[in-house]
């Protein structure tokens, strides 16, 4: 579709797909777009048919009553309308912010603690980087099971260890209380190593000079945090951000294990309950107006970083 | 590794950080593997390290549950095949982008960077759709479908590209070079890097994807390994041994994957955050 504009003679576009055969003065230009169309098409063919065609069909969809089986019904905005009625819709919303709200400072100060400690000499250092890195390459799935099994109330191994140290044993996924804390647990456990990876290379990429001249000059330690490294990390602290809330609005596959968007909806997000509404309730219409919706929050937080980043990343 | 640390107080406190740090993120897989041979009945007995009666009893009832060897090797076709189309097509769209002029060329690109910003959720039930129209739902086509091309991946390689000089392909074209002959042998080996760079997120996106699989996918014989651990843990709920049995036989692929290539990987996904 898109190509088509691309090619300006469009008629002699499939003749000229292969590129060889010089054919009269306009042989030069037929032949780039020869070259286009090879080096294009492998791309373009999939992500028009899997990615540009299914956001329109998305769009569609959104505009219709539709159960996946009868035929679709045209409803123009209704299923915004009632959506943004819906108290569960603010509730899936309010559930994802409070799982992002959670889980970003813990991934932060954490992977910022270790990527701190990482970036001095010392033996067994790639050996830390490594374990700590291991759960990033774990699926969620696998994740999401093992946290399950660890914060299980009656046999898990966290209880166990509460217990023995005479603290409370909360009911951690089966609690409405304690659901999101159970996934944010779980996803920072995860994230971590990602995290302190990506500020280790940010970290690295300071120049030593600048603490010797600050070191000479007589400033302590937490100074030279405060003021050189903090702010000299920033583009990659932004980068953090950026990819944490774009994640943290998608999260599903370990809500979905752990708990199901239970016990009684008290951790339902967004996503979830966009599979909920397309394959329990049969409503297709709501689920991609609900996904648009989510897609539009993302998009608008996003510029918003990218508007304020001006006033704290360095070299922004 | 600028900051030296010299007093011998500040070192313990560093190695406790990272022995403490390092020991969290490294037991829950001790204890999986624990758990996986432990019988079922002495689940209930409290933890322990040493398994009284080690059973591979939860190992027998996983594969007679699932067939999990067809399982994991659907998981690796799945994400070798896709990580290899990405590849192909990433670097080539890259290569067009960054050095063919045509006319069109921002609309198209800004089509492409277009796909990039939609969310899998957004297009998750009309791809079904499409899917179930074809009737291509419970194949390895449909598994493969969204990730034959990623946007992103395409951004990441034209970077690159646009980083080599024009000078080394110009010379290359008065020599008579074409422009397959100035890709293959002068750009795809000098942005190696990105390359590799894009071929662990393929891999890794393709080997977690949950999602897609889940909608698309209702036969065991098509299922990736995240999608029949959730199938596993939906029947065998209490019967941890078995789930956590599952979870070992699903991390065993990777975590060796990880260990020989840990530091490409590591400094692939690092470069990611740098400008």
């Amino acid at each position: 579709m898109t190509l088509v504009q691309a090619a300006p003679p469009p008629s002699t576009a499939a003749a000229d797909a292969v590129p060889a055969a010089p054919r009269g003065r306009r042989r030069g230009g037929l032949r780039n777009l020869g070259w286009v169309l090879f080096f294009l098409l492998p791309s373009a063919v999939p992500l028009l048919l899997f990615t540009f065609v299914p956001m329109v069909g998305s769009l569609w969809v959104s505009l219709h009553r539709w159960n996946l089986i009868s035929s679709p019904k045209w409803v123009g905005l209704a299923n915004y309308e009632r959506l943004l009625k819906d108290p569960q819709t603010l509730k899936v919303f309010l559930h994802t912010v409070a799982y992002i709200a959670g889980y970003l400072p813990l991934v932060y100060v954490g992977g910022l603690a270790l990527a701190v400690a990482l970036n001095q000499r010392m033996r067994g250092r790639s050996f830390f980087r490594a374990a700590i890195f291991l759960p990033v390459v774990t699926s969620w799935v696998v994740v999401a099971l093992l946290w399950q099994w660890l914060l299980n109330p009656a046999n898990g191994l966290v209880n166990h260890v509460l217990a023995a140290l005479h603290l409370p044993t909360p009911g951690w996924w089966t609690d409405p209380d304690w659901a999101i804390p159970s996934v944010i647990l779980a996803s920072a456990w995860k994230d971590l190593g990602f995290v302190m990876v990506i500020l280790l290379a940010g970290l690295q990429a300071i120049p030593s000079d600048l603490y010797e001249a600050a070191t000479v000059d007589g400033a302590s330690g937490w100074q030279r945090f405060r003021r050189i490294t903090l702010p000299l990390l920033s583009p990659s602290t932004f980068f953090v951000v950026v990819i944490s809330l774009i994640n943290g609005f998608q999260v599903f596959d370990q809500v979905f294990v752990m708990t199901g968007g239970g016990p009684e909806q008290s951790s339902q997000v967004v996503v979830g309950q966009i599979y909920n509404l397309t394959f329990r309730y049969g409503r297709a219409g709501d689920a991609s107006a609900l996904s648009w919706l989510l897609f539009v929050v993302i998009l608008v937080i996003t510029a918003i970083q990218l508007r304020v980043q001006r006033r704290w990343v360095t070299n922004a | 590794m600028h900051e030296q640390t010299r007093s011998p107080a500040r070192r313990a406190g560093l190695y406790g950080l990272l022995s403490v740090a390092a020991f969290v993120m490294l037991f829950p897989f001790l204890w999986t593997v624990v758990t996986s041979l432990t019988a079922g009945g002495n689940l209930g007995d409290g933890p322990t390290l040493w398994i009284k009666n080690p059973t591979l009893d939860a190992y027998r009832t996983l594969l007679s549950a699932l067939p999990m060897w067809r399982v994991t090797v659907n998981s690796f076709a799945v994400a070798v095949v896709s990580t290899l189309a990405q590849l192909v097509t990433g670097a080539m769209a890259a290569y067009a982008f960054s050095r063919l002029q045509f006319r069109g060329k921002g609309l198209v690109f800004g089509v492409y960077l277009a796909t990039l910003m939609v969310p899998l959720q957004v297009l998750v039930v009309p791809l079904f759709i499409e899917m179930k129209t074809f009737s291509l739902q419970d194949t390895y086509f449909a598994l493969l479908a969204p990730s034959f091309a990623s946007a992103f991946g395409i951004f990441l390689v034209k970077q690159a590209i646009d980083g080599v000089p024009r000078e080394l392909d110009e010379a290359a074209t008065i020599d008579g070079g074409s422009h397959l002959r100035i890709f293959a042998t002068i750009i795809l080996p000098l942005v190696r890097p990105a390359l590799a760079t894009l071929a662990i997120f393929a891999f890794m996106g393709s080997w977690n994807s949950f999602l897609w699989p889940l909608v698309v996918i209702r036969s065991p014989e098509f299922m990736t390994l995240p999608l029949g651990l959730s199938t596993l843990h939906g029947q065998y709920t209490t019967q941890w041994n078995v789930v956590m049995a599952g979870s070992v036989f699903s991390i065993i692929p990777i975590a060796v994957l990880y260990l020989v290539a840990q530091r490409h990987i590591i400094t692939g996904l690092a470069h990611t955050g740098l400008k």
